[in-house]
């Protein structure tokens, strides 16, 4: 996404008084910049000889990597499952307020819809590279149609399909084509899966086991075939049985892959789990947890109606349901808003709730040598923080553009 | 030869910062008069370049005209290596320090051809005009660098292959495998410290305020038991190639910085005798002079009485 080759002109920053997230760990050091990468101070002392440009004094905060959200819905009023002529402009807006919220990539998501809403707005959510303008787009999720009935949530039923016999085929016609598309999300105890699941691993697209009535056994089997996250743990999925764990015992499972690591979103918006279940689900297996928001488009809107896909949802206070029922209809708690519940929820350490919502999504979506990182190489998308993890700044692709530093600040 | 001692190791390091400070200082350097330094590796200076530092960050002290001359470095360890030298003088002095790139000067042990590599470090030395302070510590086998038991006392910058005793003395930084510590290093030659400059160079505006002599040329540190015997042997024994500090015997201006664990094998009257001294030794370090007052003095010094 970045260009090449890096002028060995290009200014080089150097952020002082600041403590930094590397290798698991806060460090007192100082974080080096040069056109939009993280840089080796001791390379470029030895090396090249040089000294910085200019300094910035961080004021003692914390500097972790850029939050990154694979399941937002939408924002503000923006929702990504309509079927508009300016898809661009929605997303554009999305992209650029939730930098207010630490988030500097993202992956747009669509429930599930009707044909003609992919076929429409998967072409208009190309990749992007994040920068001044807002957060970088990854590609799009595509949470659903291919769920089950049981467990849609506030999926609308009317759209929900099932595999045909050429299942990828059927994917395919749904979609309209897979360009764009990051992640998949559906329900493996669908005929056919298997194939479609090794078809989308093949591609590269990461697939996701959600809104599923599977039992352990199918879930081992998909992740054997290629699924490598878990969409919302523990909502739309049967609940954990002692005897038949479901999916949610794919975090402890034997029968994974060797070395393959399986990855789990949370909501950690202190409604769609108890406490208790984020805590049962960190200790089980810290290192899969990715925090997610589940945003839909009244996020950072007041309470009332909003729309969802085909859906209206109604927002009070921190809670957003399907208009008239008890059904949990995505959430409107911004990423740092998790981050803090879920350091206060499961007493982790500010460590490991940073790397929630940064290190893990990255490395579900084999990112982790550029995203979620700040070691050196790594694309320049930081983002400020003080000891009660409140976003003081959010900076992303420093010095890549003209102006020497991209940051903006939010008091 | 000067011999200090101190209680601990901490006050040691202290009193070494201080003299550095004191000395860098009073040399007045600018940009066409750079103070050039000799700077060690190891566990010992960890404590001196710490104060040093300390002494950067509160404003007292500066290295922006002081250009460095490290001693030594291994050969064919990458320079990115946490147990390089390079690594040692980023991670523990120069990343906190202001001293420009350019003024730091590491032997390469990965060049192509080392011995060109040695002789060009010397030419850069004596580019330099000398070295004005060479801060050198001693091993436990009493080498001055990587001059090993045996080197010739007359040595200049050349490749060395280590003692037994300093490859194990190493091992511990290298995860206890003797097979990854590397057998080969590039080091300044006992000759080339003991040229650490004759002449005194303290600028003259200063050095009629002075008392006491700023001619120390090499400073050894030297701290804790393990040390005692080799510095025994390099000031109370005869000068020895098989103990290489003591050739700093014939230096006329050398400073020992030591705690009370190092002087462990020295004779109680040697130890009594240089302790009788530290009334006078301690003027090298106090006043303790700060780059602050030379602001204050340079905006006064219209007001100074003794104008020469």
């Amino acid at each position: 996404m970045r260009g090449g080759q890096v002028a060995a002109r290009a200014p080089v920053i150097q952020f002082t008084n600041c403590r930094i997230l590397r290798g698991g760990a806060l460090l007192r050091e100082d974080l080096w910049v040069r056109g939009g990468r993280i840089l080796d101070p001791e390379k470029l002392f030895f090396e090249e000889r040089r000294v910085a440009d200019e300094q910035r004094d961080c004021g003692g905060c914390i500097l972790a990597p850029g939050f990154i959200d694979v399941q937002i819905n939408g924002g503000f009023g923006v929702d990504f499952s309509q079927a508009s002529e300016d898809v661009g402009s929605g997303v554009a807006l999305v992209a650029r307020r939730i930098l207010s919220h630490g988030v500097t990539s993202f992956c747009p998501t669509l429930v599930t819809s009707p044909l003609e809403v992919y076929h429409k707005v998967l072409p208009q959510i190309p990749v992007k590279s994040g920068g001044p303008h807002g957060a970088g787009v990854l590609g799009v999720h595509l949470e659903g149609p291919f769920i089950s009935r049981e467990k849609r949530g506030a999926h609308p039923e009317a759209h929900l399909r099932s595999f045909e016999a050429d299942a990828f085929q059927d994917m395919l016609a749904t979609y309209g084509g897979l360009d764009n598309v990051r992640i998949v999300t559906l329900a493996p105890e669908l005929g056919h899966s298997h194939e479609v699941i090794r078809e989308l691993t093949a591609l590269g697209i990461c697939v996701s086991l959600g809104h599923s009535v599977a039992d352990l056994g199918t879930a081992e089997e998909a992740v054997q075939s290629g699924a490598t996250f878990i969409t919302h743990l523990f909502n739309a999925m049967l609940p954990f049985h002692h005897r038949d764990p479901g999916i949610v015992g794919l975090l402890t499972s034997d029968r994974l892959p060797a070395g393959r690591r399986i990855f789990y979103g949370m909501i950690a918006d202190g409604i769609h789990t108890n406490p208790a279940a984020l805590r049962i689900a960190h200790r089980a297996h810290p290192k899969g947890l990715v925090l997610v928001t589940d945003a839909v488009p009244a996020l950072g809107l007041g309470n009332g109606r909003h729309t969802l896909g085909q859906q209206e949802v109604e927002v009070d206070g921190l809670t957003a349901y399907v208009a008239g029922t008890n059904t949990l209809s995505g959430s409107i708690a911004p990423m740092d808003t998790c981050v803090r519940h879920f350091l206060q929820a499961t007493g982790c350490s500010v460590e490991s709730a940073l790397e929630a919502a940064s290190l893990h999504p990255a490395q579900l979506l084999g990112l982790e040598k550029c995203k979620g990182t700040l070691d050196f190489g790594a694309d320049a998308d930081f983002v400020v923080l003080d000891d009660s993890l409140h976003v003081r700044a959010t900076y992303i692709s420093v010095g890549l553009c003209s102006a020497l530093t991209t940051c903006l600040w939010w008091g | 030869m000067k011999l200090i001692i101190l209680d601990n190791y901490s006050q040691a390091s202290e009193w070494a910062a201080k003299y550095i400070r004191n000395r860098i200082i009073q040399f007045n350097p600018g940009p066409d008069k750079y103070f050039t330094l000799g700077l060690p590796t190891g566990s010992t200076p960890l404590g001196c370049y710490k104060k040093l530092i300390e002494y950067y960050k509160n404003g007292d002290l500066s290295f922006k005209y002081v250009k460095t001359f490290n001693m030594d470095e291994y050969v064919g360890l990458p320079r990115d290596h946490p147990e390089s030298y390079h690594s040692f003088m980023w991670n523990n002095f120069f990343k906190h320090i202001d001293i420009h790139p350019e003024n730091t000067h590491i032997l390469d042990g990965n060049a192509a051809d080392l011995q060109a590599e040695c002789d060009a470090f010397e030419e850069k030395i004596k580019a330099a005009g000398g070295i004005e302070l060479f801060v050198g510590g001693i091993g436990p086998d009493g080498h001055i660098a990587f001059n090993e038991p045996g080197s010739s006392l007359v040595s200049r910058t050349r490749v060395k292959t280590l003692a037994m005793d300093t490859i194990l003395a190493n091992a511990r930084f290298f995860d206890g495998d003797l097979a990854k510590v590397p057998t080969m290093a590039l080091t300044v030659g006992v000759g080339t410290v003991m040229d650490a400059r004759e002449q005194g160079t303290v600028d003259p505006a200063h050095n009629s305020m002075i008392q006491v002599n700023y001619n120390e040329k090499v400073m050894i540190l030297i701290t804790g038991a393990h040390k005692a015997f080799a510095l025994y042997k390099a000031i109370e024994e005869g000068v020895n190639h098989m103990w290489t500090v003591s050739a700093f015997q014939q230096h006329p201006r050398t400073v020992f910085v030591c705690d009370e664990d190092a002087t462990l094998e020295l004779k109680v009257k040697t130890v009594k005798y240089f302790k009788g001294l530290m009334l006078v030794h301690n003027k090298l370090v106090d006043p303790l002079y700060s780059i602050k007052e030379k602001e204050i003095e340079k905006s006064q010094s219209s007001k100074k009485p003794y104008s020469d």
